[in-house]
């Protein structure tokens, strides 16, 4: 019988037989195929709307932007690289200096930017070029018109979403203290522009407010902190986020991420909770969206159920991503990977896997494909890097990276969440070459 | 530190991984941060290759730093070693690895694995991915090189060539390296080895038996070539058979370097015919911009100029390393060689010469849409569309066949050309409408350049203050170019005047004119001043 057809589902449990949150983890060192925290960037700039990041690194950097960001580049880019030379590393020329240079020419060019990112990288990091002063400094200088501040995207301390959270939580010493006693709902996390509006038009339904979303559109506009603030995460990447609000006070609200029917439900009732609001009006204004969300899922539902999937390591979506494909699609998790395991965030989902389902931490790529050989799945979840060999070999691939471009979070978005990986399973039923 | 928002070559080991993945039985080690993985998608993604580039990369973290990150090189080293049981392993260091100083060739070197290691030594903040590309092939060569090995005496046998410089991720390499083989077959020529492409370590060991080498892609063959004459005595060809011309005179040195008749392979390409009819009569002495890598740059002028009858306006090059052949080939033009790396630079020059085609790289392609002139792709770097499934080569005949076509699409066709000027007032005609040449959507406005560093928007901020500069409100070109009239002095008669003028010469029309009245000390543009500049550039 479908999880979803029980209406107490709607209230996640612990089901008989799933994962504890003592499960053992296979933890993996050795080649990791992710990308760095960099590219966040390519989502973040979007968001921040007069913000710009600028990286200090190499050409391998930009070259990464580039590949990243694709035809984006051309679009409306508010990020680029000061790219180190060989003569800034020779010391024949300050490297302060020349930062400055670059800013200034930079701040000049573009008189609308009101934020700007220095974003540290694996080249930066290692000649120990001190960006927090440096964007002090500079923020001395361009004050007010400006707020410079500084974070490390890089690869030996990033790995991809990461970047997300490194930026983020430099933003939260930035923000102005709450002023009122009441309390106010944050919620944290990059969202799609709809999805928040979304969100907001729901929080205001259930008579859930103040709300403000961490990050704002504007540099003008961020939320305010302090101790009666109570947070939800809207992402599961957030643990550097996470602890910085709370070292301002802010509590963090426990939920499940909002994906797919359940996830969704659950985060709202946590903050209706928060908030003393009656559970029997959350009920009534949740119901019609609950059951729009499950017919638009239930199309994709018939080609996903009983399938096996597999995620590799990407972007710390994978635990909720797979309990949303377990409870409400009916697919079989084998192994999940996730780059960093956050288990007090992730402690309720994690609940939620199938008993079986093996937990894996880090990576060693090598063993990893040939686990995923082994075991032959149905639908493997993957980078750009591996997926076409991995079609080649005949294993059917979902690019993980459309994950976290998509918007999937929220009711309205549950049915496409299930297109995406069903999509590639009926592409597999069409082709006739 | 160089601002930059786009790079045309990637670092140094992007161009070493180029050679790795176009070989087989080659496995590179590559010390480098998590992260630097990315790169594996170009080769997956843009050249959509079933299997993964034969990499393995140590991915240190920062707490590796503190500890033993030579350790970790050593244990990919054997770990990729044992898995992928390559004939030769190439080691080196990423930009990131180059500062930890941890030496992989040393490292590589005491472990003594049971297969050659090829140290690189790529000096990331210096050099780029062609040069890096170059170095490798080049390290590989004089590495596994036999050199007591010569060719066998002729005796009667078909002369051998090698066929040197195609890689992984090259434009066209592919069925450049097709073409050439058959017309290298008509003309009784064998093939030794076709390098780096498809070639193995032990067929890189062979590499002394051929007759004579053929340069193919400069960029990625020169300095080995150049080893290979030394240490071999062998000669070279270094026509770059792109274009019908070309072609033909690649045939004759080819030819005469192995002692066959050029007469059999002197077929033709439908290029000559094509470009003779009277359909192409419209062509001549189009305004033409030309940028890419120095080898299909240079190709590219020749074709355009002598095969095509167009007029090179400007000329350039990304790849210093080739300096000296586009300011030779700049000479033959009369024109500026345009040497940089910075696409705003290339910009600039395409809008001061506001040409009718630009033939460049994806990046000019963008220019060009921005600008809303024709273009076409002719070099390096390039998307996915320019991986394509069909047969499409740039070089030899068929490929000149490719140029005409690829080149000419882009162009508003003759008739077409002729209806914009007599119709222009139909609402089918109208600017809005846009040409049909530019494709869906064409009609819409670009969107701002963040560092258009132009005269245009220095006028337009100084002219009109309301122009947002807001990366994300629809501050279009349209609006730039309304607010530097104002600024400049065009009556409002001469101003209609210069609508009625056909959208895709407007611009240079309206720039001309500018510079005919600043140049004649002319505060107002009336509608004398405008056929008076028009008379004045008549060409």
């Amino acid at each position: 019988m479908s999880v979803l057809t029980l209406p107490e589902a709607l209230r996640p449990s612990t089901l008989p037989g799933s994962a504890a949150d003592c499960a053992p983890v296979l933890r993996e060192r050795g080649q990791r195929e992710v990308f760095c925290g960099l590219t966040g960037i390519i989502w973040l700039h979007r968001k921040l709307q007069d913000a710009f990041f600028l990286v200090v690194g190499s050409r391998t950097c930009a070259h990464l932007l580039q590949s990243a960001a694709g035809v984006m580049v051309f679009a409306e880019p508010r990020f680029g690289t000061a790219i180190i030379e060989e003569r800034d590393l020779a010391g024949m020329a300050d490297c302060h200096e020349e930062l400055d240079r670059v800013v200034a020419e930079l701040l000049a060019r573009r008189p609308d930017i009101k934020m700007l990112f220095l974003v540290g990288s694996c080249p930066s990091e290692v000649i120990k070029l001190d960006l927090a002063k440096a964007a002090q400094r500079l923020s001395t200088r361009h004050h007010p018109v400006v707020r410079i501040v500084s974070y490390s995207g890089s690869g030996i301390e990033t790995t991809f979403t990461e970047g997300e959270d490194a930026c983020l939580a430099a933003l939260v010493p930035q923000l102005p203290a709450a002023q009122h006693a009441a309390q106010q709902l944050l919620v944290v996390g990059t969202l799609p522009d709809i999805v928040e509006d979304q969100f907001a038009r729901l929080f205001a339904q259930l008579g859930i407010g103040p709300v403000a979303f961490l990050p704002a559109r504007r540099s003008g506009a961020l939320p305010a902190v302090g101790p009666d603030t109570r947070y939800l995460l809207a992402q599961p990447f957030l643990g550097d986020t996470a602890r910085a609000l709370e070292d301002r006070g802010a509590v963090r609200l426990d939920a499940l991420f909002p994906f797919g029917v359940i996830g969704t439900t659950d985060w709202f009732r946590a903050a209706a909770a928060a908030f003393g609001i009656d559970s029997l009006h959350v009920d009534a204004v949740l119901a019609p969206y609950q059951e729009r969300a499950r017919r638009a899922i239930a199309h994709a539902a018939q080609h996903l159920r009983g399938k096996s999937v597999f995620f590799l390591p990407d972007s710390q979506l994978e635990v909720p991503l797979a309990r949303f494909l377990a409870q409400e699609l009916g697919m079989t998790p084998i192994e999940v990977g996730t780059p960093y395991l956050h288990r007090r965030h992730l402690a309720r989902e994690l609940e939620l896997l199938p008993v079986e389902t093996v937990i894996s931490e880090g990576q060693h790529l090598e063993r990893q494909l040939d686990r995923v050989r082994a075991a032959k799945p149905d639908l493997t979840i993957c980078g750009l890097g591996l997926a076409n060999p991995l079609e080649a070999e005949g294993l059917t691939t979902k690019w993980a990276i459309e994950l976290v471009f998509s918007p999937i979070h929220g009711f309205d978005q549950a049915g496409d969440l299930a297109e995406l990986f069903a999509r590639p399973l009926r592409r597999r039923d069409v082709l006739r070459v | 530190m160089q601002l930059t928002v786009w790079t045309y070559e990637g670092p140094p080991h992007v161009g070493a991984m180029r050679i790795a993945t176009a070989m087989e039985g080659v496995h590179y080690v590559l010390h480098a941060p998590q992260g630097d993985t990315y790169a594996d998608l170009l080769f997956t993604m843009i050249e959509r290759s079933q299997k993964r580039p034969p990499v393995t990369y140590t991915t240190f973290q920062a707490r590796d730093l503190g500890k033993d990150t030579a350790e970790l090189f050593q244990a990919a080293a054997r770990d990729a070693f044992e898995r992928f049981n390559p004939q030769a392993m190439i080691v080196g260091a990423s930009c990131t690895a180059e500062l930890i100083q941890d030496d992989p060739a040393g490292m590589a070197e005491a472990m003594r694995l049971p297969c050659p290691v090829i140290p690189l030594e790529l000096p990331s903040y210096s050099r780029k991915e062609n040069w890096g590309a170059a170095e490798t092939f080049y390290q590989i060569v004089r590495h596994l090189a036999d050199r007591e090995l010569r060719p066998a005496p002729r005796d009667g046998r078909r002369p051998l060539a090698n066929l040197l410089g195609p890689t992984a991720l090259g434009f066209r390499h592919r069925d450049d390296v097709i073409e050439i083989t058959r017309l290298l077959a008509t003309l009784g020529i064998d093939l030794n080895l076709v390098a780096p492409r498809g070639a193995s370590p032990a067929d890189i060991a062979r590499i002394g038996a051929a007759d004579f080498n053929i340069c193919l892609y400069p960029e990625i063959a020169d300095t080995t070539t150049r080893w290979l004459e030394k240490t071999f005595g062998q000669k070279s060809v270094r026509t770059v058979p792109i274009g019908h011309g070309a072609t033909r005179d690649f045939i004759a040195e080819v030819a005469a370097l192995a002692g066959v008749d050029p007469a059999k392979a002197l077929g033709t390409s439908n290029m000559p015919w094509w470009s003779r009819s009277v359909d192409s009569t419209y062509l001549t002495a189009k305004r033409v911009f030309i940028f890419g890598d120095a080898t299909h740059a240079i190709a590219a002028a020749r074709v355009a100029q002598d095969e095509l009858g167009f007029t090179v306006v400007g000329l350039g090059c990304y790849n210093r390393e080739f300096a000296r052949d586009i300011r030779d080939a700049a000479k033959l033009y009369g024109v500026e060689p345009l040497i940089t790396d910075d696409y705003l630079a290339v910009e600039s020059a395409i809008q001061a010469l506001q040409p009718e085609l630009v033939l460049g790289t994806q990046m000019e392609r963008h220019i060009a849409k921005r600008l809303r002139i024709p273009c076409a792709v002719i070099s390096a770097p390039v998307h996915v569309q320019d991986f394509p499934a069909r047969y499409s080569p740039q070089m030899g005949f068929e490929g000149a066949n490719v140029l005409f076509d690829s080149w000419v699409h882009p162009l508003v066709m003759g008739l077409e050309e002729h209806l914009l000027t007599m119709f222009r007032d139909d609402f089918e005609f109208s600017d809005a409408a846009g040409a049909s040449h530019l494709g869906h959507g064409s009609s819409a406005p670009a969107a701002p350049q963040p560092f258009v560093s132009s005269e245009v928007e220095k006028q337009a901020a100084s002219g009109a203050q309301s122009v947002s500069t807001s990366p994300d409100t629809d501050g279009s070109v349209e609006v730039l170019v309304a607010a530097s009239e104002v600024a400049t002095g065009w009556s409002a008669e001469a101003e209609r005047e210069l609508q009625k003028i056909p959208f895709f010469v407007r611009g240079k029309a309206r720039r001309n004119t500018e510079k005919y009245a600043a140049e004649m000390g002319l505060s107002a543009i009336t509608l004398d001043t405008l056929y008076d500049a028009k008379a004045h550039y008549a060409r």
